[in-house]
């Protein structure tokens, strides 16, 4: 190729152009990414920003406000605020179980006192293949209105039937019930990795010790799978945070009775592409990161630390 | 991986005492996990139930709990309600497009984060890393207005090009073909007269090929599954993918559960028979991507 012509030239040039031409294969390869992410969400999370001081209906030209959107959203909207609280509280329903249950199946999984482990991997990692939106739609023919399936169980152990997607009490525990039906087997087979790259001359240490099973669970493997915990939580706030899809469907784009199902992702959709408020909208996504920031540096500091220890 | 897992149990002291303990540890797990496994499974099942039921009998106390023998008919009502068929393979080309396009990309650059020396690779590969901590809510709204601006509203290209490349797939790539490419092998196909790209498609693609399939897998489910971005971008009932076009089914709040979960069977059943196919290679890649990924 060009490479000898290009040898000769002179230093300063050549340098430069002896530099392209040894680097320019993985900057070839590497590039598609980056300019995808500066087109399609760099340059997005910048407009963001400028439009949230704005206000803007994205047909007439947008209207400087300051912080009057931050100011609104924080202080007088009910709503936002109700649907910050809503995804707070249904995250926390859903995070504590989720990731509880996963450490116990994992555990339990990896104790090797079961056989027919492939066959219980599968079955638990099966939801989670399957859309929000399809699970949403089995869901609410479990849950029904006042018959469905759920409920003649409840009403066969002796409670009185519920109804739970309209009962205002009951919209964020049936909703985090899916949630975590949907993604424990992920978080499994997370946890069953971290579990298996523990050496199991630790395990036979503490057994030399007298240490007994719970013992064990308590001193070695929660301490050793502290990292793998911390990520998954952090993982799991951000998506808790933006869930979108399974309220969405089972109690529609309102949030139901009471708005008790409304999240923030929900409302910035509505405020966005319903009532045309992008300004508004940009703002409140603002605020939505800064949560999902703040809440991720809290868990960083800590659980980082009683993982150091 | 999955069978290398060793017997903890007590191995020392007192065998009876022991052998007591393990028994009702052991009925105890398989009861927990048991349970655990049949309440992940039963929705599917339900899900196949309701599917062959009449609308009326969803609901009726006590549940039937077997198949009925509706399934034809619900589906005939299925497709007099919503263009499924057409929805169908519009979930089928752009969960394939997206695919494609992901795993060229995904893994040239992880190749090139993998194989090469170039100056600020590192801050570059932290940059990636950090670009994946971004909510998809931040970019959503300007995102929607540029593609409005591109033209792209109702249209494909909104759903495919912006997802062609990810952060994720190229960490994933990088992590796979920096341990299971040997450099040796690059630098034998270089001396062969080799172009670097050629280098890509011949050697390091074959090599990749688990990795590939697992990402690949995760990819099209994530587009098969997706509600977002297809619910701002397309208008058109006729352009809708399934998930869209189920939604508008419940957004109506019809009350035909037969025909809305025969629909649901079709979108589901096929992602879950290619699942079971892979599922255990499948588990095992996630597994040891995740466990890279800390």
């Amino acid at each position: 190729m060009a490479a000898t012509a290009l040898d000769i030239r002179p230093a300063k040039r050549g340098s430069l152009s002896k530099f392209w031409h040894r680097y320019k294969m993985p900057y070839l390869f590497i590039s598609p990414f980056y300019i995808s992410f500066f087109v399609f969400s760099l340059f997005p999370m910048l407009a963001a920003l400028y439009l949230g001081f704005h206000k803007w209906d994205g047909m007439s030209p947008p209207e400087y406000v300051g912080l009057r959107n931050y100011i609104r959203l924080l202080t007088v909207d009910r709503f936002f605020l109700q649907s910050m609280g809503n995804t707070i509280v249904l995250g926390l329903m859903c995070l504590v179980p989720k990731l509880t249950l996963a450490v116990l199946v994992a555990v339990a999984i990896n104790s090797g006192l079961l056989r027919f482990k492939t066959f219980y991997q599968v079955a638990y990692f099966l939801p989670i293949i399957t859309s929000p939106v399809a699970v949403a739609i089995i869901f609410l023919t479990v849950y029904g209105q006042r018959t469905g399936i759920l409920n003649y169980v409840i009403t066969e152990l002796g409670f009185r039937p519920v109804a739970w997607l309209h009962d205002p009490v009951t919209i964020k525990p049936a909703t985090a019930l899916l949630i975590i039906w949907h993604e424990v087997g992920w978080y499994t087979v997370i946890y069953l990795a971290g579990l298996q790259s523990i050496p199991a001359e630790l395990y036979d240490a503490a057994g030399v010790d007298g240490a007994g099973t719970w013992r064990r669970f308590i001193h070695i493997t929660l301490p050793l799978l502290a990292q793998v915990i911390l990520f998954t939580v952090i993982v799991d706030i951000i998506g808790e945070l933006q869930v979108f899809a399974e309220p969405f469907v089972l109690v529609g784009p309102s949030g139901g009775t009471g708005r008790q199902g409304l999240t923030m992702a929900m409302y910035l959709f509505q405020n966005a592409f319903v009532n045309m408020k992008l300004g508004y909208a940009s703002a409140q996504a603002y605020v939505m990161f800064g949560l999902i920031a703040v809440l991720s540096l809290v868990n960083l500091k800590v659980f980082g630390r009683t993982g150091a220890r | 991986m999955i069978t290398s897992a060793v017997d903890h149990s007590g191995r020392a002291g007192q065998r009876g005492r022991v052998d007591v303990v393990t028994i009702v540890q052991k009925t105890t797990l398989y009861v927990f996990i048991s349970f655990g496994a049949l309440l992940a499974l039963f929705p599917f099942y339900w899900m196949v139930v309701v599917a062959t039921l009449p609308a009326s009998e969803v609901f009726s106390f006590p549940p039937p709990i077997l198949p009925g023998n509706l399934l034809i008919h619900n589906i005939r009502s299925l497709f007099q309600a919503i263009p499924y068929g057409r929805n169908y393979l519009n979930s089928l080309f752009l969960a394939t497009s997206v695919t494609v396009l992901m795993l060229f990309f995904d893994s040239l650059a992880g190749f090139a984060f993998a194989k090469y020396e170039f100056p600020a690779r590192e801050t570059l590969f932290a940059f990636l890393l950090s670009t994946m901590m971004i909510p998809y809510t931040v970019t959503l709204i300007p995102w929607f207005i540029e593609m409005k601006y591109f033209g792209w509203i109702n249209s494909y290209a909104a759903l495919i090009v912006p997802s062609a490349v990810d952060a994720f797939g190229i960490f994933w790539m990088c992590q796979y073909i920096a341990s299971a490419v040997p450099s040796e092998l690059l630098d034998a196909a270089r001396i062969d007269g080799c172009s670097e790209f050629r280098i890509y498609r011949q050697v390091v693609l074959n090599l990749a090929s688990p990795a590939l399939a697992a990402l690949g897998i995760l990819t099209f489910l994530g587009s098969w599954n997706s509600l977002v971005g297809p619910l701002i971008i397309i208008r058109d009932q006729a352009k809708f993918p399934l998930t869209v076009a189920l939604n508008t089914l419940v957004a109506l709040r019809l009350t035909d559960y037969g025909a809305l979960m025969a629909g649901t069977v079709g979108a589901v059943v096929p992602i879950l028979l290619v699942y079971l196919a892979g599922a255990r290679r499948f588990i095992a890649g996630i597994a040891a991507g995740s466990i890279h990924g800390m």
